[in-house]
């Protein structure tokens, strides 16, 4: 067995990396450059209902070690994704997250029954909490009986495991996390971008053309390990961690935090050789620290340890 | 399917205000056939600075394996980049992009070449290849003011080229437009590079023509990725058809895209 593989809900991974929902497209982009069978998953762009063109440009802004964006959620909408994508990437053996946004709860519904039950669709990702679009689900990811509601609805219709990616825009996301774990959650992402701003002295005008954006990248890395940290030792379920990780070294310290996968986001727009080369460093650095499996790693860094949160049950 | 690579500056230098010339080698320079084309560079490894930088390639040595990149020091990541010495090293990506379209233009016809500010040093990789195609080729190269015009000497060595400032501190006074119309050039193709408000004048006067632009939009990836640099379609009415400048463009038919 790999020292590398892990075992979550829906995804037998060969390693705990894969790339984060909208930092790697539907994976043709990449594709490019390296196997993607490489990848531990695959998390691709958000989906909704219908096709979305998204915000106007510009999108990105450059922060201190981070980066605003403000995408909109831009996609090809369900029928696209699952004519021109999905069968696309079924050439590869990799277990592949299907995130789903939306505006009304119906909207989630419809977007999860259908893709959940095509064949390389190994689970449902749950965006309930994009920050750069009016209605992108944030409302629903910052009220926890409303997260909770929309979670229990989702898992109703849906043929894969569900796991909810949680804003950390709130005030207690503790709270959030165990009311979606009790409306029946499979697992967590976290975390979602922070809501962010900058402005452009010159013109005195915010430099995203939609004012605020969602700020990703390492400048968030701390505030990841703090949440995951926290939620990890509250809820049953797993965590993939995601927020700011750059390196394998980076993989290790949210394991440690709980988390029992990772996903990589704006670091493949920094070097599209990220993730690869995250996976090829995580085996040094595991004889580095005297650690024979990944597995061994999760929640290492709890309070409780040697409790259930260390990991054991999704091995 | 590598096109990364630690590239080693041979040399680094001003020639305008705020305009610095900076050559490289690499093996990955026998990649750089296509002018147009642009260079995604990781300033230096340091965090503050995540996002590459595209830089438009000026010119190619294939043979020597090096290239050349005119850049415009307008902020922290090229005011970095700007410091680094001849022996350093940069992370570079590339070639990204489909670049100018050179069979557009026959052998014996003449194409006219457009650019404004950091828009014009892609142009110059073209004017050599387009000249080597026996094509005729003619500048017009639109500036601030003296201080920032570089390589009128390159760009005459290949054609006729006239430079314009906008103060008419040097050369023609006005808008590169203004300048076409006053001398009444003629042309078979028109390629141009450079702010989106001179496309759009170039795209209204010559929408007949063929024309190819080349965009700017701030990217995120550089690889299609991130769907930062995206772009409507000229005549979509669903208004949910795009185009990504970094990988479909950044040159573009006239009429393809919503300026």
């Amino acid at each position: 067995m790999s020292r590398l593989r892990v075992e979550l809900p829906g995804l037998s991974m060969r390693n705990p990396v894969m790339p984060a929902s909208g930092c790697f497209g539907f994976g043709k982009e990449y594709a490019n450059y390296f196997d993607l069978e490489l990848l531990g998953a695959i998390a691709i762009k958000a989906t909704t209902a219908e096709a979305r063109f998204g915000n106007p440009t510009p999108r990105v802004a450059e922060t201190t070690a981070g980066m605003l964006n403000a995408i909109g959620l831009q996609n090809p909408g369900l029928t696209g994704v699952m004519q021109n994508e999905l069968p696309w990437l079924n050439q590869y053996n990799v277990p592949i997250v299907a995130n789903v946004a939306g505006t009304e709860i119906d909207d989630y519904v419809e977007t999860t029954a259908k893709l959940s039950q095509v064949e390389n669709v190994h689970a449902i990702e749950l965006n309930i909490s994009c920050p750069n679009v009016k209605q992108g689900g944030i409302a629903f990811g910052t009220i926890p009986h409303v997260a909770a509601e929309l979670t229990r609805e989702v898992k109703n219709v849906s043929a894969v495991p569900v796991y909810v990616k949680l804003s950390p825009n709130v005030a207690d996301i503790v709270e959030i996390a165990k009311a979606v774990e009790a409306a029946g959650a499979d697992g967590l992402s976290m975390i979602n971008t922070l809501l962010g701003m900058r402005i452009d002295l010159k013109k005195r005008k915010p430099i995203l053309a939609n004012g605020y954006g969602g700020l990703s990248g390492p400048a968030i890395k701390p505030v990841a390990i703090r949440m995951i940290h926290q939620v990890s030792q509250a809820v049953e379920i797993p965590i993939i961690g995601m927020g700011g990780i750059q390196t394998a070294e980076d993989v290790v310290e949210f394991m440690l935090a709980g988390a029992s996968a990772v996903a990589v986001g704006t670091a493949n727009f920094t070097d599209p050789y990220a993730c690869p080369t995250i996976i090829n460093d995580l085996t040094q650095i595991l004889d580095d620290l005297e650690v024979e499996s990944v597995k061994d790693l999760i929640g290492g860094a709890g309070k409780n340890a040697t409790s259930t949160h260390n990991g054991t049950r999704f091995r | 399917m590598i096109k990364k690579d630690l590239f080693i500056i041979m040399k680094q230098e001003t020639i305008a205000e705020n305009i610095m010339e900076l050559t490289c080698t690499s093996p990955l320079t026998k990649q750089m056939t296509e002018p147009g084309q642009f260079l995604h560079l990781r300033v230096d490894t340091s965090e503050d600075l995540l996002l590459r930088r595209p830089i438009s390639i000026c010119d190619v040595d294939v043979e020597n394996e090096t290239v050349t990149m005119l850049y415009r020091i307008d902020g922290k990541g090229t005011k970095r980049l700007s410091l680094k010495q001849p022996g350093d090293t940069i992370n570079i990506l590339g070639p990204l992009g489909n670049g100018f379209p050179l069979e557009a233009t026959e052998r014996g016809e003449t194409a006219l070449l457009v650019g404004g500010g950091i828009g014009v040093p892609p142009l110059y990789y073209l004017s050599k290849q387009l000249t080597e195609r026996g094509v005729k080729v003619i500048h017009v190269l639109g500036f601030q003011n003296q201080v920032n015009v570089f390589y009128e000497n390159e760009f005459s060595a290949l054609g006729e080229t006239f430079i314009v400032t906008a103060d008419g501190s040097y050369g023609e006074k006005g808008f590169v437009t203004d300048v076409i119309k006053q001398k009444d050039i003629s042309f078979d193709t028109m390629y141009t590079c450079g702010p989106t408000p001179m496309l759009s004048a170039l795209q209204t006067a010559y929408r007949e023509k063929r024309l190819y632009l080349s965009l700017e939009e701030r990217m995120g990836c550089g690889v299609g990725a991130c769907f930062a640099c995206v772009c409507h379609v000229e005549g979509d009415t669903t208004q949910t058809l795009y185009r990504k400048v970094c990988t479909d463009g950044p040159v573009f038919p006239v009429g393809e895209v919503v300026l």
